[in-house]
This record gives C-alpha cells, structure tokens and sequence, in this order.
C-alpha cells in the first residue's frame, strides 16, 4: 500500500453534508492501483456512501486482509483507523474488533482470493456468528496481486490470459452466505454505481452480518475476451434482480415508490430499504428460492445482482452473547475486577 | 528407600490405577482434599488416556509432611481397580508397599509379590448388595475405597463426611448413598485388616493459608482480575479448562443479576489462526484480551504473532504445553515449546515469554502479562504446562493488592489528540525507550493510522525505503531492551555454603529441583538454584550464570530448549552448561537430577 498524500483541496462550493464535511473529508490517500481497476470504483461509492450517511469518519473501523483489494482501505476515510491483516485472516480481526467496541461501524474489504481461498474459513465463521459489519468482497476471479492466477470464484470454462482455461466448479460468496444464514446478502458490479451506493448504505446500517459481493474486474490480468469477470462480459449477463433504495430516518417516501412492486425494510436506526423487484419471482425473504433462482440463472451465464436476501430479526454476535451495551473497551477497571473479598471468599472453594 | 524400614507416617505415595469414565475422579480428589484438610501437605497428578471412556487411567497422590509436591518416583500404596492394569500397577508397588484390589473375583495368580502386601476388598460384591441402580454401583465403588483407605491410612472420617456433604450440597439425595458407600469399606478394612498401615496419615498444622487448586483456574481467576474482557479460543487438552475457568468466574463476578447482560465477550473461534485474530482485534480496540492454547495452536498462531510482534499490538496467549512433536501425547506433559514461542512467526521476530511454575504463579504472572503486553504493545506468551494446569497443586492462598491499577501503557486519548500539540504518528520513540504511542478506533480522526504487517516508517506509513524499515526494527530491539528491564525476576535459592555449582531451571520442574537440592545437600553436594521466570532474560539471569563454574540445566523436552536459549542471548559459556533432561511425559521427580548430579560432581572431583 504505497502512502500518497493527497492534497486536500476544499472548494468553497463543495456540497456539505448533515456533519459539516464535504466529500474530500471522505476520501484517502492516492490510489496506486491499476488504472481503470474495479476496485477504484467501489473505493469511490464507498466515499459517497459514507459522505451521504453523514456517518462521522472517525466512528469507522476499516479491516482487510492481503491484495490489491485488500489496500484500497487506504483510499477513504483517512480519518478512520484501519487494520491491514495477514491473508485471508480479517474476519477474525473484525470479530475481535466487534468484541472490543461494539459502537463502531466496521468495515471489512476483501477480494475473492482473501475471503475464498485462505480465508474461506474465517468469512464462513463470521457470517454464521452474524457479526455486525458490512464485508464486501472485490470480486475478480483472480489473484491480482501475485499475478493473475485463478482464483476460487473463477467460472468453469473461463480462460486465463495466457488461455488457460479454468475448469474447476467455482465458490459463490453470496450463496455460501445465503446457506450459512447471512442476514444481508448482495450482489452488485463496481461499474453501476446507481446499484451498489444504496446498497452499500443499506449495508452499512444493516445490524448483523452485510455481504456485498462485487463484480470488478482486473484490467491488466482478467478484463480479456474470454474472461467471465471481465467489463464487457459483466455488463452483458448483468441480471439485476432486486434494486434497492435506501431513506433515511426522517425522509418522505417518494411518491412514485408506492406503486408496483416495492417493499419496505425498515431497519433498527428508523431507515428504510426499499426493495423494487426488477424481475417479478424473486423474493428477497426466502433463502431456498432466491438460492435456487441464482443458479437457474448462474447456469445461463447470468449474474444476478441487487439486494438478494435480508433478514433484519436475528440477533448478532453480542445479542447472542448477551454483552453489555456500553463498549467493553470503556468499562472501567472497577466493575471488571471482582477485587479483595471476592478473592477471599471464593478461595474457600479449594480448601 | 525401603518403606519398611521408613517412618512412613505423612510420608509416602498412594496410586489409584481406575478406567476412565467409571466416576472415580471426583473420588480421588475427594481422597486428596481429605489429607490435605488435616493438614498434610499433598499434591494430586492425573494421568488419564486421550479418550472419553474405557481406557486406563491413574491418579497419584503423594503425602508429604516436608512439603515435597513433586512426584515421588514410589508407590506405597496401589490401588488396583483396573483388571487390565493389575499387572503393570502390581511391578510398579515399591518393596514393603500394599495392593488393595477388589476381591469380588479372586485374583489370587495375577496378584502376587512377594515383597508386597496384597489387600483383597468385595467392593463390587457390598455394593451390589447395597446399591440397586446400576450406575450408583459402579459409582459407590470409589467411595467404597476410599472408605477402605480412611481406615488404612488413619484418615479423619469427620473430615471425610463433611467433604461428601460438600460435593453432592447441589444433589443431596446422594449424600446418604456415598456415607453408606464410605461405610462399607471403612468397616470391611477395620474388621479384617490391621489398621492402620505404617504409611498412615497424621494430623498436622501445614497447610493453613495454603489452598489447592490447579494452574488453568488461577490463570482464568487472573484474566478476570486483569479486567481481560475479550477471550477468544479453540479447544485442545490441556488448555481447554483456563477457559471455562474464565466463563464461569465472568458468569459469577461479571454478569447483572437483573438484565443478564455480560461484561464480557468469550468467542469459541473456528481454530487458533482465528483465536489469535480476535485477541488483536480487540487489542487494537484498547480492550484486554487473551486466547489460552497449547502446542498445535501455538504453531498455527505463527503467522499472527509475528504480525503483532511488528505491528505493535498487545496479545495475551497462554500456552499449556503437552507432549510434541506434533499431536504428541495430549494428555501428557513437557515443556517442548519454549524455542516455538520465544521465536514464534517468520522473520527477526522475538516474544516475551513468562514461565509460571505453580497455579499461584499462573495467576500472578497472568496479571503481569497484561501489563507487560500493555506496556510494551507485544503478545505476552505465558508457557504453563499441563501438570501445572490439569493438576490440583498445594500453593499459598491467592492475594490480591487493592492497590492495583492495570498499566495500560501508552496512549494518546481523545485530549491529547484533539487539544494536543504534538501531531500523533504511531511509531515514532518520544521516549527513547523503543516503546511509541498508540491510539484506539473511533475516539479521533487525528489519531487514526493503519496497522500493518507490511513495511512501515515511525509515522506510521507504508514504505519500501530500506532506512526507514530498518529504523522500526532497529527499535524494536531497543525495546526489547526495555522489556528485559520490565519483565519478572528470576526466583533465587542459594545455599548456605558458597558453591560453584548451581541448577538453572524453569517452570514446573521446581518442585522435583527444589527436592533434589535438599537430597544433594544431606550428600553434601550444595548448589544455588535460579528459576527464570521471564525471556528476555534480565541481569539477575546473567549475573547469576556468571558466578558459578557450573551449570545444570533442568527441564522437561529433549532438545535442552532452555539450554539453547540461555546459549543464544546470554554470553555464558556453553562448556559450563550440563543439560538435565527429563521428557517422557510424566511430570519430573528429583531421583533423575539427584543421579544426574551426583554422578557428574563425583567425576568432577575425580579428574
Ligand atoms: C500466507 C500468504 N500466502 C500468500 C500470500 C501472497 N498473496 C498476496 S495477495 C494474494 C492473492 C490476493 O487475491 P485477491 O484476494 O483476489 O485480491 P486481488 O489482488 O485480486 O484484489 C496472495 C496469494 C500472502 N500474502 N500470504
Ligand atoms: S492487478 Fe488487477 S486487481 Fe490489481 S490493481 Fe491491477 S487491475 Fe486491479
Ligand atoms: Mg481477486
């Protein structure tokens, strides 16, 4: 992750939002990846998101692990602290991070190579113990920091640039979420920033485990003809199932929402998801079906995008436990530390 | 030491030889606690099979009125309730000793040594007729024996009875079922045998202000103490316990009675790669937070104890070694894993290493590992060892000082970020102690920094430039300097005598070299003894080694881990050092180092 500062230039006409900050306050350091790489795109809905949640910059923990991917963390919010794990391994550091501070929004940022190779384990095990987080992953079937090999999530019949052709069955994120009982499952392409800035604030003030798996393609080793991750395969089999919209707490519902088919999620803050179905069997409540829908079309060639599956009743990691609703980082030592006569009487126990 | 010609009064070693799974564990504790409330000191060890139920298992008690708690390496007292056993456990009675085994089926041809007193007592014969259900006559069993040992080894049968009220106060309906057990056996004894045996249990005053209580326990009471809030695990024998010790002291000290909720966070992990994450990602956090493995985890936590040792985060881990290489032998002990946690992960990587050597240890040096993990912003490697933390230890009642504040190190807190002067950057030494200042997720933008385990400059900032790498790691060992001055001392016996001799050694084989100085010195062999209780040794370590012409260096695994250690970061010489060597699994008993040194200062004095 080389460290570009990037001059902060606020011109006076910049938009400012509920906090006072303007979008510059949002962003990071420069850039130093690929030129045209997808995951500059979603490093830059993720600042618009973020800016336009008014979500203080400081209040986000941003986690990743080991990629091209994995550093785009330094490319927003270069006022929020950031953790760079070892490969495949941020889950665990977001577990421990939601262990500690319970009051911060995290953050984790991911590529296919990170959370389904090395790190199958530990995405699986944060999904299932609904960790409250939002978990993107930048998808783009390959390993782009090492140079282009396969990654898991490659498709079968996909080729390589050299012409290699993968012919191993691949691992899907979003249906491996969906089965392990994900709360939020999504899908979305680093290319339709209309699709993936309201998603990304749905997930964000999601409570428990948010998964948006992102199409973003590797310009320099997987964006050939050929390639299943590539831009214009993408934008050919994109297939968006559900668009969601996301209003905030104290926002009117735009009159032309009520018509058709939309449904309204309303989530623990008071903001509301809503679901416009694209196409008209889906449904975003029902694990089986929207499973099976995803490989009627996977089997086509078809990606399908959008909000794919919500669930906002379970309880997270700390509803589960039962932990204190103040941040166990700020109990003071005294309610922590049984102290003298506690130590005396217990020790009666093993006389 | 022949038992017959021995006083053997408080003096000498009972076995029980039992199958796993038939209830005779909380029989034998029960035995133990008894003994130890009139007085005696005594100590329990545990050996048992890596299985659930079936297979063999032992438990040895050894009773002391001079306070030696390792084992003895004699067995005066065997009981053999075990028919697949009879065998080995009958060879292993020393001469004079006694066999109690359950007569019910007559053994008379398998049981039988000249040298040793065969005791046969119907305990499946007076159960059966006393007990109808069929797991309280397995059960009754134990208590049968030791109702049978009351009467053999003199015990307080008030004491006895008031332990059995204790144990079953939650089931109360089988308080009459384990007396009447006790009963029968006590009165079998009495009437058909002469009681007492000359090995014989008599009341004294040495154990008051003493409490028994195992490793893994004390170590769970100190996180809790610690004010740990976050413990992250992946369960393996024989760490497993410290665990649920924390869980069930948090349930007691750290849960409202009325919401139920909980001031703290246990996550049972998906395997130690992940353990080791949360305890960092809760450390980032400003919480404090630990992960208790042993062996196979420590391996697997590699690659994140390196990332923490250069990334700067603090990280309790406790390591409860078992047998290696490998799976090894999971429930028995070594101490095999000093060079893997001293050196942990790939690269120039170092960690602090503390080395309790009983349960009253375990909780103090769980305590200074916060602080010290805190302090120096480094994972704290405590090394116990699964005789320490399985086995129920005679040691001084736990103190606590009211005194205490935890040292939480350094760190620039919202009033120093915000109105401060000076600018944060996460790695620069302002002190000139190798130790830099660090700041938590969400209290301020100004202190906000990426944690990395790539190439970083003091400011905190990714860099491939070669004289700002090296500068970090250059300060690194600056405060491992720093952490030589913090870390516990050594422990330090000396002799009456001067003497060139001295014993270096670590963590649970004190009792066994504590023992052995005394045996050595009625040869009049005298040496001083050092325990380290702390890597990166300090200057009491080095000055210590310096005195003394010769060194024994006792400790439980084959490589002479230690030896190595104390080769590689002291400048004493190695030609000085003698390695005493014990690692079969079991825990160590004096005999070895007493030979060892006799055998070596005896050819000493010859050349
Ligand atoms: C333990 C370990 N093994 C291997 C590597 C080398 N490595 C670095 S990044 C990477 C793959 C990253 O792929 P992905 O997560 O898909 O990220 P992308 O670069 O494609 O965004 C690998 C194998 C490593 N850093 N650590
Ligand atoms: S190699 Fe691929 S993934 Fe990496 S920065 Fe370049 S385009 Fe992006
Ligand atoms: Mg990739």
């Amino acid at each position: 992750m080389t460290y570009i500062v990037k001059p902060k230039i606020v011109h006076s006409g910049l938009q400012r939002n509920a906090l006072g900050l303007t979008i510059r306050d949002y962003e990071g350091s420069m850039s130093t990846l690929c030129a045209g790489c997808g995951h500059d795109s979603i490093t830059a809905a993720i600042v618009q998101a973020f800016f336009e949640l008014h979500v203080p910059p400081h209040r986000v923990a941003k986690m990743s692990g080991i990629g091209c991917s994995s550093k785009t963390p330094a490319y927003f919010l270069s006022s929020a602290h950031g953790f760079n794990a070892v490969h495949g391994r941020m889950p665990s550091i977001a577990t421990g991070a939601s262990a500690a501070n319970r009051s911060l929004y995290l953050l984790g940022i991911s590529g296919d190579g990170d959370s389904l190779s090395i790190g199958l384990g530990q995405f699986s095990h944060a999904v299932r113990r609904n960790l409250n987080m939002l978990y993107i992953i930048e998808n783009n079937g390959v390993y782009g920091l090492t140079k282009g090999q396969f990654s898991a999530s490659a498709d079968v019949g996909s080729k390589a640039k050299r012409g290699e052709m993968n012919k191993q069955q691949p691992i899907d994120p979003v249906q491996m979420a969906m089965a392990q009982g994900g709360t939020f499952v999504a899908r979305s392409f680093s290319g339709d920033k209309d699709q993936l800035i309201p998603l990304l604030k749905a997930g964000i003030k999601h409570d428990g485990f948010g998964l948006i798996d992102i199409i973003s393609p590797c310009v320099t080793f997987n964006d050939h003809e050929d390639s299943t991750k590539s831009y214009a395969y993408t934008r050919q089999f994109y297939h968006p199932a559900v668009h969601a919209d996301f209003v905030p707490p104290a926002e009117e519902i735009k009159a032309s929402y009520n018509r058709g088919n939309v449904m309204s999620v309303e989530l623990h803050d008071g903001s509301r998801i809503l679901l416009r179905k694209v196409s008209k069997d889906y449904s975003v409540h029902n694990r089986g079906a929207a499973i099976d829908y995803i490989r009627a079309h996977q089997r086509k060639g078809e990606i399908v995008t959008g909000l794919l599956y919500i669930d906002q009743g379970e309880p997270d990691m700390h509803g589960i436990n039962r932990t204190a609703s103040l941040p166990l980082n700020e109990l003071p030592f005294d309610t922590l530390c049984p102290g003298t006569e506690s130590l005396v009487s217990l020790q009666d126990l093993y006389r | 030491m022949s038992a017959k010609t021995k006083n053997r009064v408080n003096d000498f070693t009972i076995k029980l030889a039992n199958v796993n799974g038939t209830g005779s564990a909380s029989a034998n504790s029960l035995l133990m606690k008894a003994i130890f409330r009139m007085g005696v000191p005594v100590t329990g060890k545990n050996f048992f099979p890596s299985n659930i139920q079936g297979l063999p298992t032992w438990y040895e008690i050894r009773v002391s009125k001079d306070g030696y708690l390792a084992r003895s390496g004699d067995v005066d007292v065997m009981v053999a309730m075990n028919a697949e056993t009879y065998e080995e456990d009958l060879g292993e009675v020393s001469k004079g000793g006694t066999l109690i085994y359950d007569s019910t089926w007559p053994r008379d041809k398998t049981l039988s040594r000249r040298s040793v007193t065969v005791l046969g007592i119907p305990l499946a014969k007076m159960c059966n007729e006393h007990f109808d259900n069929v797991r309280a006559r397995i059960l009754m069993k134990n208590m049968a024996y030791v109702g049978a040992l009351a009467a053999l080894l003199d015990l307080d049968l008030d004491v006895i009875h008031t332990l059995v009220k204790e144990t079953f106060a939650a089931k109360e309906s089988l308080i009459g079922a384990n007396l009447k057990a006790i009963e029968l056996g006590f009165e079998y004894a009495g009437k058909n045998f002469q009681c007492p045996l000359p090995t014989r249990v008599k009341a004294l005053d040495k154990t008051s202000g003493h409490i028994m209580i195992d490793g893994n326990t004390a170590a769970g009471l100190g996180c809790v103490y610690s004010g740990a809030t976050v413990g992250a695990w992946y369960p393996i024998t024989p760490s497993t316990s410290l665990m649920d010790a924390f869980k069930a002291f948090c349930e007691r000290f750290r849960k409202d009675p009325e919401t139920g909720e909980r001031n703290y966070c246990v996550v049972q992990a998906e395997d130690e790669l992940a353990a080791i994450g949360i305890v960092l990602g809760a450390t980032w956090n400003g919480a404090r937070a630990f992960t208790p493995t042993s062996g196979p985890g420590l391996s697997l936590m590699s690659e994140f104890l390196g990332f923490a040792y250069y990334a700067e985060l603090p990280a309790v881990v406790f390591d409860v070694q078992r047998v290696g290489p490998s799976t090894g032998m999971p429930t028995r002990t070594q101490q095999g894993d000093i060079l893997a946690a001293a050196y942990a992960s790939h690269g120039d990587t170092r960690h602090v290493v503390l080395f309790p050597s009983n349960p009253q240890e375990c909780f103090e040096l769980s305590l200074a590992a916060f602080d010290l993990a805190d302090r120096l912003q480094t994972p704290v490697l405590i090394l116990s060892d699964l005789d320490i933390g399985m086995n129920d230890w005679m040691c001084e009642e736990l103190k606590w000082d009211p005194k205490y504040k935890p040292d939480r190190g350094k760190v620039f807190d919202a009033k120093t970020l915000k109105g401060g002067a000076e600018k944060f950057s996460r790695y620069l030494d302002r002190d000139g102690d190798g130790v830099a200042y660090r700041s938590y997720p969400g209290v301020d933008g100004d202190g906000a920094y990426f944690v990395r385990g790539s190439g970083h400059n003091q400011y905190g900032g990714y860099t491939e430039d070669a004289a700002e790498y090296q500068q970090v790691i250059d300060r690194l060992m600056l405060k491992w300097g720093t952490a030589k001055k913090l870390v516990p001392d050594p422990y330090i016996r000396r002799t009456r005598k001067a003497s060139q001799y001295a014993i270096v050694s670590v963590g649970s084989c004190d009792n066994a070299v504590q023992e052995a100085i005394d045996r050595l010195s009625s040869k009049g062999i005298y040496l001083n003894y050092l325990r380290v209780k702390a890597f990166p040794f300090g200057k009491k370590v080095t000055n210590f080694l310096r005195k003394h012409e010769r060194v024994f260096v006792v400790e439980q695994n084959r490589d002479a881990q230690l030896k190595s250690l104390l080769c590689l970061e002291t400048d004493y010489s190695k030609q000085r050092m003698q390695s005493i060597l014990h690692y079969n699994g079991l825990p160590i008993d004096s005999s070895c180092i007493v030979a060892a040194i006799e055998q070596a200062v005896s050819q000493g004095e010859a050349a």
